[in-house]
């Protein structure tokens, strides 16, 4: 039972580590996702949202942990 | 199949990534298993590895028919959420290592501690210690192994290089188990921290590629897109690296 419940924590492990990183990601990729549904013909410009916006995210997420950790 | 050079700008990556990724994962199962085999002999560490080997295979066979079910631009868009969750955790921790915030994985460290562990369970079950020994070594290679089948499928499946992707992360296996068996040491040695920058670049370039191919998005240069998406999150990662690095701290290694 505990190598089951290890191997589950594991496969959420594979994705899930830092709450706000998901979180913002999942933000951008939501974002990106109705700009393409309510704009069908600025597809483009809902491509340009997820890149730049997960470039972005993982910026601001890397240096806010580098913060947090010199802090604590 | 005939093989264009548009074909091989997706290939190449996906087939790197899948080595490269698998070559990480492989050295930190390595060293679980070593571990056993030093404590406890090659029988229970074998027979753990191969169990494990086993279950990974037959979660392969199980999703590999399903993958077919689920219509493309759905599977791209789930497919692509997961490799960005994937790959940009281990660009941040790759990052986090290289500027000295969070410690480089340690495979001595990680050898020395299971062995610990062992030699206890040892003192303590001394007539289960075979059992426990060989599940050690299956659990390591389920655990890690996981993330390789998730590497070799998300990389792979969005485009049919699932043969190709799983032909990498087979090599690196490999690779690593005829380094292991010749040395007889963790591979403490290898680079591992550059190698998940290496992939976690990949990946999230793949998870943006696919995503956006997911939402219908036209991207400039179709597949070309992702060696230009790998270079801005490499330039990004590089500028997070320097501005948060901290003295006398970590490298690339």
């Amino acid at each position: 039972m505990s190598a089951l419940l290890a191997v589950l924590r594991e496969i959420a492990g594979l994705f899930v580590e830092d709450g706000s990183l998901v979180l913002a990601i999942l933000g951008v990729v939501v974002l990106a996702a109705i700009v393409a549904k309510l704009a069908p013909g600025m597809t483009l410009a809902a491509g340009a949202i997820l890149l730049f916006g997960c470039l972005g995210v993982l910026l601001i997420n890397a240096l806010s942990a580098a913060r947090g950790a010199g802090g604590a | 199949m005939s093989w264009t050079f548009t074909s091989w700008t997706v290939a190449a990556p996906a087939v790197s990534a899948a080595f490269l990724g698998s070559l990480v994962e492989a050295v930190e199962a390595l060293t679980i298993v070593l571990a056993v085999a030093m404590v406890r002999g090659w029988r229970p560490a074998g027979l753990g590895a191969l169990a494990g080997l086993a279950l990974l295979a037959a979660i392969v066979l199980a999703l590999g028919p399903l993958l077919d079910r689920i219509p493309l631009h759905l599977l791209q868009l789930a497919i692509g959420i997961l490799l960005l969750l994937f790959g940009m955790r281990w660009l941040r921790k790759a990052i986090l290592r290289a500027a000295g915030v969070i410690p480089l994985h340690d495979e001595v460290s990680a050898f020395a501690q299971e062995t610990n562990e062992l030699r206890e369970q040892a003192r303590r079950h001394e007539k289960r210690l075979d059992w426990l020994a060989g599940l050690a070594s299956f659990k390591a290679v389920v655990l890690e192994g996981l993330e390789v089948v998730f590497i070799v499928i998300a990389v792979g499946a969005g485009r049919g290089l699932l043969l190709p992707a799983s032909i990498g992360a087979a090599a690196a296996c490999l690779l690593v188990a005829a380094a292991g068996l010749v040395v007889h040491r963790p591979l403490a040695r290898v680079p591992e921290n550059a190698l998940k920058f290496a992939v976690g670049v990949m990946l999230s370039a793949f998870g943006v590629f696919w995503i956006g191919e997911g939402l219908g998005v036209p991207w400039p240069g179709e597949d070309l897109a992702i060696v230009a998406f790998a270079a801005l999150f490499l330039a990004v990662a590089l500028i997070s690296v320097a501005l948060a690095r901290r003295p006398a701290l970590g490298t690339l290694r």
